[in-house]
């Protein structure tokens, strides 16, 4: 053990013990983030907020919800709502920050592809950001299970029923999954131990992770300049700041962070207090009903997507059932993003879509056929809808099909 | 030290061992913990009248928790040898309510004669059979004892045993 003196002072007297200069410096004063980056790279301290909005209102929210298909729904619209102080303050920041978390992830993740920061040595924080995707799905789907309304029900319904096209083993994975022949109390039970224990626990795991991940190759900038990050830290550090390319995480680059924070909680808090609804569907202030399915089933704004990926193949192909070309889209639209660093074949080239040849019309492609998957995913499926639905989900697949053949043309021109 | 190595390697591959078959049973246990419960599995048998029944409508019981309809054909809809149930002179249709896609319900359209699925756009006619749009397969049929004009759900009578082996 380390000789322990007579402490200056509580930090001193902690450092002692805890090395909490060095993990400050590691993690905060001689973090260095590059100057050339705009606001969209504060998505993810938003995010980081965001998620602590989530964990304190749930919290406050855990005191008065009860997990059992006869109370749920009361506990909720009644109880929550009515009777405790300040309730409804917690259930809509709660829901709303639920909706915000993805269109934040969403910016997150295209600012992401757009300026390349998945590839040459970042591949560890795309990966892990993906998987954080994939907890934050599962935790946004056990949660709008809870209130036990009549879409939340039905969405519980129809996602458990989506194991059922596992070959064999599917209908009796159902079963397990939900615990009874349908969605009951075994299921709303489990599910609530899955969104408030198990699953935020997989996401502090892997957002400690995905900021570890982070610190070696560093973040990317505006330009993808490759810069040595040693000597431009040393010229900071030796007071040379305005020919540094580089600033402290803390306190100089979080103080505009903070700025964007600020700026996004205005809009959030305005959300919260006025248009708390906009992400609240009113079939679900109806109590869930087993012997009746709501006429148009559809999820939240975030998985539409996805959902209309899913159901964009209505017809059978060359003797494949509908259902089984829809699953498997599905099953593919869920895991590509994760090797996107895999399939972006222009090794050279990290430049923003903007300074690409061909990459940013395949980008801007891609953006504008996800908002029309969105779009039609909450349509009904009948008539030119479903064929609408088919054709961009055929644009998606066909898109990441695509993008080896693309960036590998690209790699060429670039050697020219 | 040679015999010295070997003891631990012994007892590192002992530790192991226990600890790898511990760790099997446990996984095993906790896959348990996830099965449906006793009472839910034995929540089987249900008794239905469906004398009340009128020509061409559809009526919906429940049984573990499913939604079963039961549909007495008018004289005017296509029959189906392989799927009627037949008590006397009626023709039935019986049939789990759940779209066989993903398992919403659908809703009997009285006038096109068919059960529709508004979640995906799924159509089933009116004997059950898939006809549009992503259902893998006709809905299922739920076993059925006939007993006079009641139906059990849940026992496999004559009549749940002929209809099974004529789709095979």
């Amino acid at each position: 053990m380390a000789e322990i003196r007579k402490s200056e002072g509580f930090i001193d007297w902690l450092d002692q013990r805890l090395a909490v200069k060095a993990f400050m410096r590691v993690m905060m004063t001689e973090y260095w983030i590059p100057k050339n980056i705009n606001f969209l790279w504060a998505m993810g301290v938003v995010l980081v907020i965001l998620f602590g909005v989530l964990l304190v209102t749930g919290l406050l929210l855990l005191m008065y919800y009860k997990p059992d298909i006869n109370l749920a729904f009361d506990s909720v619209n009644y109880t929550i709502m009515q009777e405790v102080e300040y309730g409804w303050l917690w259930r809509h920041m709660h829901g709303v920050a639920a909706s915000a978390t993805f269109l934040i992830i969403y910016i997150h993740l295209f600012t992401g592809i757009y300026y390349g920061s998945y590839k040459k040595g970042r591949e560890m924080i795309w990966i892990t950001g993906m998987v954080l995707f994939i907890a934050f799905s599962a935790e946004a789907f056990s949660g709008y299970m809870l209130p036990w309304g009549q879409m939340s029900y039905w969405a519980a319904q129809v996602i458990t029923n989506l194991f059922s096209g596992i070959p064999v083993i599917g209908d009796d994975v159902v079963i397990w999954i939900r615990g009874d022949y349908v969605v009951a109390d075994a299921t709303l039970t489990r599910f609530f131990m899955l969104h408030v224990v198990l699953l935020p626990l997989v996401i502090i795991v892997v957002i400690a992770v995905h900021f570890y991940s982070l610190r070696f190759p560093h973040v990317n900038n505006q330009d993808s300049v490759e810069f040595d990050f040693d000597a431009e830290s040393k010229k900071f550090l030796d007071g040379d700041k305005k020919e540094s390319k580089v600033v402290p995480f803390w306190p100089v680059f979080l103080s505009k962070d903070f700025f964007v924070v600020g700026f996004f909680m205005t809009i959030f808090f305005a959300l919260v207090c006025y248009h708390f609804d906009f992400a609240m569907d009113p079939i679900n202030f109806e109590p869930a009903n087993s012997m009746k399915t709501p006429a148009h089933i559809y999820p939240e704004w975030y998985f539409l997507w996805n959902y209309e990926v899913l159901r964009g193949f209505f017809f059978d192909i060359g003797g494949m059932a509908a259902m089984d070309i829809g699953l498997i889209a599905f099953v593919i639209a869920n895991i590509v993003f994760m090797i996107l660093p895999f399939l972006d074949r222009n090794p050279m080239n990290t430049a923003p879509a903007h300074k690409r040849p061909i990459f940013k019309y395949w980008f801007w492609l891609l953006v504008c056929d996800m908002i029309v998957l969105t779009v039609y995913g909450k349509l009904p499926p009948t008539g030119m809808n479903a064929w609408v639905g088919f054709v961009a989900a055929v644009i998606f697949l066909g898109l990441f099909i695509a993008l080896p053949f693309i960036t590998k043309h690209e790699a060429k021109g670039d050697e020219q | 030290m040679a015999t010295c190595q070997k003891r631990r390697d012994f007892i590192g591959m002992a530790l192991t061992g226990v600890t790898a078959v511990g760790g099997v049973c446990a996984l095993g246990a906790m896959k348990k913990s996830w099965d449906p419960l006793p009472s839910v599995q034995s929540a089987g048998f249900v008794t239905v009248d469906i004398s009340t029944i009128q020509e061409g409508e559809a009526r919906s019981f429940q049984w573990r928790g499913k939604p079963i309809f039961v549909l007495r054909k008018s004289a005017d809809t296509p029959k189906n040898a392989k799927r009627d149930v037949v008590i006397g002179e009626k023709i039935f249709t019986l049939v789990i309510g759940l779209c066989t896609h993903l398992g919403c319900i659908p809703s009997y359209d009285a006038k096109k004669k068919s059960f529709i699925c508004a979640c995906h756009g799924g159509v089933f006619d009116a004997s059950g059979i898939n006809t549009f749009g992503p259902p893998p397969r006709p809905l299922d049929i739920p076993p059925f004892k006939i007993s006079g004009e009641t139906l059990v759900l849940g026992e496999e009578g004559e009549e749940y045993k002929k209809l099974i082996a004529k789709k095979a």
